[in-house]
């Protein structure tokens, strides 16, 4: 193939599916090196300080759209402290210099500075999508910018993010040329909304698919807005709350009728249950509900509507359903590959009104489930082993028990066993969260079994460093590997060390792991990043393990070219 | 163990580590009328008689069969839930309170904040949930609702933050806003002993 012609070669690059693929070619020699550099498109990168972003824009100066990952998934719960890093601006900035024809951006759990977005606004003339997931750090402010000045936008996604309100201007800053909106999701923005902008930037968007409104938007506006949008696939909705007339809602079920298109709904902020059998007759059509933002509906209320929701394959909810309610989506929705259980009520610690018998129940019914978060109240071995049986086509299955280390509720065991039959009859489970009451042993099971793991979450599980050695030596496919609170230690760290270069990150808070420890790691890989992360403040003496070395109070380990990063605050350092 | 726990009032035997929220649940889960601090205070307003609180009591295990355990020492970060999830459904679900009546197997909630006062409350209740039920107002302005069908009397109360059973009314709407952790729609035959308001 070396005597094709460059631009032969660079055609049948672009024929494979995906950036693992155009890696490895990139390693079969020098020409090839180049033609895929220079003609790639879209660049992942799954930790920002894995690489310096001028190495990457040198790399890909023709890149269109670029992903990037920031902070380590434990944030989301707040264990990482604020300030740590993950900024976006110098990915914006070297972008801005090195390769302005980017049109893509996406990233998560990055901070954001309004700066950013209006460098980012104002530098790549063709921008079309920016789709930020928990980020942080800007506000409508910046959101204004990227609206006034990407002609041609097509996507503008905020998921999660904690967004500064300065106001509802930002949404008046579409101009009247805009007209190629093709998704807009602003639900995460807590102010109003002018409701004749959004209305008007609506009409003026024929090829709107997907939108998502926020908290503030009233049922009548989302009424006018459905009008205009019977193209729609997927409507987050705006308030429904109670204090609105029925005349309201009769005219949302007109509008509902025109939105044939439409296979997924969420928002459903403040819905009040008299709102929803308005909603009842787009029900069989929808794939995807998310009702997991509406604490305000209870049970029967949930099971009615969900129960019309025949051909549903995503199914998020609060844990209100209750088991019983569980039942009902299992004898209604044959086709659900995804579902997820969050809980309603963080005040009563370790209650919840799901358990190990709606679980089993879904396993009986669904038996295309494939995707599942569940929090629960209780779980057993018999239950997981029928989960197991069941539903062997589990990718990721995460289970939280929301009290830390609760046994068999039947038998008062460790789950080992129930966990040990989920990794060895789905095969290929590739994301894993196990909580509960779990020694060493769940551990061995998972080394065994689980071949094709990519992620595995633990929580106060293990009793030994032998718990952790048994997946750092089983898991060949492991890339992240994220625990708290058990009992590992530098021993269970030093293992197998080759094995992080193979990983993408390693978290580990409230574990046994020393400074000490840490530092040998860092010197016998020095492509490694070691960050110590201790918060303690001076008066608070730092515990000590059992050989009297002061432990470490987080530890995060990845692979990088980069070197140590310069962004880092005091309270990180980095061996 | 650098891990941070909060523990709450039930189980903690130290002065610190005392925590408003916790405090407001552990009192709502006891007992109406059986807190050794009521008894202390004999300045405390009046609250339900032991045996209205008994059967009122009795009535709401019937309405909600699984009442949660007491609360467990809370971890920093666990449940792992999202931050952003958590403090939206806290804004959502601070303004809701669940709504019991006396015989009816099921529980609603109701967003207080969409009312302007009692009046609009008992309305509200009355449309929304139980329409065969009238209002009926007595000279002391005290309100009913009536089962039109049966008869029945059934009378407003809440269960205010320190855990007693009070009749709907008995103060100024703001404040009932701020004290109302739950509502239960109450037959007149058990509700003969509640305070008709804040004693003075």
């Amino acid at each position: 193939m070396t005597y094709f012609p460059e631009e032969v070669v660079e055609h049948i690059f672009s024929f494979l599916p995906g950036q693992h693929d155009r890696n490895t070619v990139s390693l079969v020699c020098k020409v090839w090196y180049e033609i895929e550099r220079l003609s790639r498109r879209t660049v992942f990168v799954g930790n920002c300080y894995a690489v310096r972003p001028e190495r990457v824009v040198l790399r890909f100066p023709n890149m269109r759209a670029l992903t990037v990952k920031g902070k380590p998934h434990f944030a989301d719960f707040n264990l990482v402290p604020p300030d740590w890093g993950g900024y976006a601006a110098p990915w914006i900035e070297a972008a801005a210099r090195g390769c302005v024809g980017l049109e893509e951006l996406r990233m998560k759990r990055m901070v954001v500075t309004d700066e950013s977005l209006e460098l980012l606004a104002k530098t790549f003339p063709r921008f079309r999508a920016l789709i930020l997931i928990s980020c942080e750090g800007f506000s409508t402010d910046g959101l204004a910018a990227i609206a006034s000045h990407c002609k041609l936008l097509r996507e503008l996604d905020l998921q999660e993010n904690e967004v500064e309100d300065r106001g509802p201007r930002w949404l008046s800053c579409f101009p009247d040329s805009c007209t190629s909106l093709v998704s807009l999701n602003f639900a995460c923005i807590k102010g109003e909304v002018n409701a004749g902008s959004l209305e008007r930037l609506v009409a003026r968007s024929p090829n709107l698919r997907s939108l998502r409104l926020n908290r503030s938007v009233p049922v009548d506006t989302l009424s006018k807005i459905l009008m205009r949008t019977p193209n729609l696939e997927d409507l987050g909705t705006g308030n429904l709350a109670d204090d609105f007339q029925t005349e309201s809602y009769i005219r949302l079920a007109l509008a509902f009728d025109k939105c044939k298109m439409l296979r997924s709904l969420s928002g459903f902020w403040d819905a009040s249950p008299f709102c929803l059998p308005f909603i009842y007759p787009v029900c069989a059509q929808l794939t995807g509900l998310n009702l997991s933002y509406a604490p305000t509906l209870d049970s029967s209320d949930l099971t009615k509507m969900i129960s019309h929701c025949v051909k549903l394959q995503r199914l998020w909810v609060l844990d209100c359903i209750a088991d019983k309610g569980l039942q009902v989506v299992a004898s209604s929705c044959k086709d659900l590959q995804e579902l997820r259980v969050f809980p309603s009520d963080f005040y009563i610690a370790g209650y919840s009104p799901v358990t190990e018998e709606g679980l089993v129940a879904i396993s009986l019914g669904c038996q295309k489930l494939s995707s599942l978060l569940y929090f629960c109240h209780q779980m057993t071995n018999a239950a997981l082993i029928t989960i197991a049986k069941n539903c062997p086509n589990f990718t990721r299955f995460r289970l939280c028990i929301l009290e830390p280390g609760k046994p068999d509720a039947m038998t008062n065991q460790p789950l080992d066993e129930g966990f040990g039959a989920i990794v060895r009859e789905c095969k290929g489970l590739r994301r894993l969260s196990i909580s509960g009451l779990l020694t060493d042993k769940v551990f061995m099971y998972i080394g065994t079994y689980a071949k094709e793991l990519e992620m595995l979450s633990i929580a106060f599980a293990g009793d030994s460093d032998a718990g952790m050695m048994h997946v750092m030596k089983g898991c060949k496919n492991l890339r992240k590997l994220e625990i708290r609170d058990s009992p590992f230690g530098d021993a269970a760290l030093l293992e197998n060390v080759a094995k992080y270069e193979t990983m993408r990150s390693l978290w580990m808070s409230s574990c046994n792991v020393t400074e000490k420890g840490c530092q040998v790691l860092a010197s016998k890989m020095p492509m490694l990043n070691v960050e110590v992360i201790n918060e303690l403040d001076e008066n608070n003496e730092m515990d000590e393990n059992h050989g009297g070395l002061p432990k470490v109070d987080k530890l995060y380990v990845y692979r990088t070219t980069a070197g140590g990063r310069d962004d880092a605050p005091n309270f990180v350092k980095i061996l | 163990m650098s891990v941070e726990t909060e523990r709450s009032s039930t189980d903690s035997s130290g002065a610190s580590g005392l925590e408003f929220e916790d405090t407001a649940l552990a009192l709502t889960l006891r007992l109406p009328g059986s807190s050794s601090s009521a008894a202390a205070d004999p300045d405390r307003k009046r609250s339900a008689s032991s045996s209205a609180a008994a059967a009122a009591d009795e009535s709401l295990l019937v309405a909600a069969p699984e009442a949660p355990p007491a609360p467990k020492a809370r971890v920093v970060g666990w449940p792992p839930v999202r931050s952003f999830r958590k403090n939206a459904l806290a804004d959502a679900a601070a303004k809701f309170v669940k709504v019991a009546v006396d015989g009816a197997p099921y529980l609603r909630k109701v967003n207080l904040e969409a009312y302007a006062g009692y009046d609009q409350l008992l309305r509200g209740l009355q449309d929304k949930f139980f329409s065969h039920f009238t209002i009926r107002k007595f000279a002391d302005d005290e309100r009913k609702l009536v089962d039109a069908v049966n008869g029945t009397e059934y009378v407003p109360t809440y269960e205010d933050k320190d855990g007693d059973w009070m009749l709907v009314g008995d103060v100024p709407w703001k404040m009932f806003v701020e004290a109302c952790q739950r509502l239960r729609l109450m037959k007149n035959s058990k509700a003969v002993n509640l305070a008709p308001r804040a004693a003075q």
